[in-house]
């Protein structure tokens, strides 16, 4: 009987066949820390008795919810990290990089087929390059810092294949959304969710990041891609090692198939105050808005804020909208300023801001007032999670966002 | 025991929003937990209350400050139809306990339950509901209270490399 890439992951992690269902306690290879949850994990590493990290060079740590630190209190957390990382010989990109996600892909810290966590629920983000990769919390990470090592149940796999060609300004953010509204907030929970097909065969790697980043809206515990051209491309430019195959055999056992066809998809927008509470634009356009934030792990690469910008063309944003644009990283920033993305953002009156996660958490800046509507590119419009819980949040593309934020109303981009 | 009683899908930014985050004490968590989503709770809920949930308890992030917060609170039992599953993780991890009740729905908000471990079943008014246990796996942690204790015990690992060669 074949098996599927992630019993394949575990197994070969464990250097013995495993499979779907079984519990082992297996070697991680990247454990990614962050300035909200790191602290913590640091604690519990030292309650646990720790002394040595298990690899400092497996650790990945930085700073991106609360940077520049906006609180005494964050500036301190921050402190503690930093000593934590001299002590332990630990890189720390500190604030000045970008999005936890984001940094840790496009530094090549990941690769195919490795077995990672992060204390963050969108670590499942990692799939993208073909890794199997986990979200978890501090005491969990407090573990793995001192063992190296954490208690998995290989998961079931669900199969998603998508296939068709996306229409004009309508792309990879559409179809996590319209899948996320059909399989629902926990229609994969404790399972893996393995995006395959001719689309997402089609996709460059920023496209499959947002896919992949959103697996957890649907309680998956990790999306994957099957590593293919498009991703050891991606990582030869981060000077990673060479093919090896790596794929779900065809006999595989899955939980569930499912298929996705996006040719006729048009573009989705999750509306408050779940991410599975999905239509399509035209059910809710014309919903005046107040706040626009393009950027987060999901879509602040320099390929959704050049959606965006086309969208915007020479026109101005609504006076009526903040509009608020945060590159996911010190590269991605770099690479929108020098094509100019920049100078047209500004021009039209949003605020850029430096790589973080910026509003979407409803920590830092950019919160919302009572009945104030945010339109979002981010992954999660719960109730009071850009600030008031009297507030509203509703996700969409880059492409959805700019248009609306032209209009200042939810607008389709197809229209603009 | 003394019932919270939620809806489906209560996310982890409901049991305690982003804004303090930086806050890593329980008792302090306690004082935000469920602000502006329910905020009677945080000023009435007494030590050995229990909250109960639909489906999808806990969703969302993995800040592990949502388990501690009802901890800080007085909360030792979570009851839900099913749960995220970070946050069913954090819970044992934290050593607050998950149970998992198929019929969490019939327990009904400020009514007194009993929870009947021996027997896996809740008590709640005339009915007997019955309770999932824990994986096994997690059983060891769950018995030494928590991942902390439960680590302090161990010197070693035992990696799956090792045991299966
Ligand atoms: S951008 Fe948002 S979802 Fe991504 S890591 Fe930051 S807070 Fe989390």
């Amino acid at each position: 009987m074949g098996a599927t890439i992630v019993e394949k992951i575990f197994s070969s992690r464990c250097g013995s066949p495993v499979r779907t269902g079984d519990v082992v306690m297996a070697p991680v290879d990247g454990a990614m820390i962050h300035d909200i949850t790191g602290p913590l994990a640091i604690q519990k590493f030292y309650e646990m008795g720790g002394v040595r990290v298990f690899s400092p060079s497996k650790v990945i740590m930085l700073f991106d919810h609360q940077v520049p630190a906006d609180s005494i209190e964050a500036a301190e957390n921050q402190v503690f990290m930093r000593k934590f990382a001299a002590e332990q010989s630990i890189y720390n990109y500190d604030i000045h990089e970008g999005v936890c996600h984001q940094v840790t892909l496009e530094k090549g810290r990941v690769h195919p087929g490795d077995l990672v966590v992060g204390a963050d629920s969108h670590t499942c983000m990692y799939g993208a390059v073909g890794a199997f990769a986990t979200g978890i919390g501090s005491t969990d990470m407090g573990f793995v810092l001192k063992f190296g090592s954490l208690y998995f149940r290989v998961p079931e796999s669900i199969r998603a294949e998508v296939t068709g060609e996306f229409q004009h300004r309508v792309g990879a953010k559409d179809l996590i959304l319209m899948m996320a509204g059909k399989i629902g907030a926990d229609g994969a929970t404790y399972k893996a969710i393995e995006f395959t097909g001719e689309t997402v065969g089609g996709m460059e790697m920023a496209d499959r990041m947002t896919c992949t980043n959103m697996a957890i809206e649907m309680g998956a515990k990790a999306g994957i891609v099957p590593p293919d051209e498009v991703t050891w491309r991606y990582m030869a430019e981060r000077g990673g090692a060479a093919p090896v195959p790596l794929a779900s055999d065809p006999d595989a056992t899955y939980a569930e198939k499912r298929t996705f066809e996006v040719s006729d998809l048009a573009p989705q927008v999750a509306i408050p105050h779940n991410v599975d509470q999905v239509v399509e634009v035209g059910k809710v356009a014309g919903t005046p808005v107040d706040q626009v934030f393009i950027g987060s792990c999901t879509n602040g690469r320099f390929e959704d804020l050049k959606s965006a910008a086309e969208v915007l063309g020479s026109l101005s944003f609504s006076d009526r909208v903040r509009v608020i644009v945060i590159p996911a990283s010190r590269t991605e920033y770099l690479k929108a300023l020098r094509a100019g993305l920049i100078e047209q953002f500004v021009t039209a009156g949003a605020l850029v801001e430096a790589p973080c996660c910026g509003p979407c958490m409803g920590g830092a800046f950019g919160l919302l007032a009572p009945d104030e509507v945010s339109l979002s590119t981010s992954n999660r419009n719960f109730r009071g999670r850009q600030g008031s819980t009297a507030a509203s949040v509703y996700l969409c593309s880059p492409a959805t966002a700019a248009a609306s934020a032209i209009r200042g109303e939810i607008t389709d981009p197809r229209e603009v | 025991m003394r019932v919270w009683k939620f809806g489906d899908n209560i996310d982890t930014d409901a049991i305690i929003p982003g804004r303090f985050l930086t806050i890593y004490d329980p008792a302090e968590l306690a004082r935000h937990a469920f602000e502006g989503t329910r905020d009677e709770f945080r000023l009435n809920v007494q030590k050995g209350d229990v909250v109960v949930g639909g489906r999808n308890f806990g969703c969302g992030s993995s800040r592990e400050h949502a388990p501690l917060s009802l901890k800080g609170a007085g909360v030792e039992v979570v009851i839900a139809r099913s749960f995220a599953r970070i946050f069913y993780r954090n819970a044992v991890n934290t050593g607050l306990l998950p149970i998992v009740c198929d019929q969490a729905d019939l327990i009904a908000d400020g009514s007194e339950i009993v929870i009947d471990l021996t027997n896996q079943v809740i008590i709640a008014g005339k009915g007997r509901l019955p309770i999932e246990p824990v994986p096994g796996f997690l059983n060891a942690i769950v018995e030494k209270g928590g991942l902390v204790e439960y680590a302090r015990s161990l010197t070693e690992v035992p990696l799956c490399t090792e045991s299966r060669r």
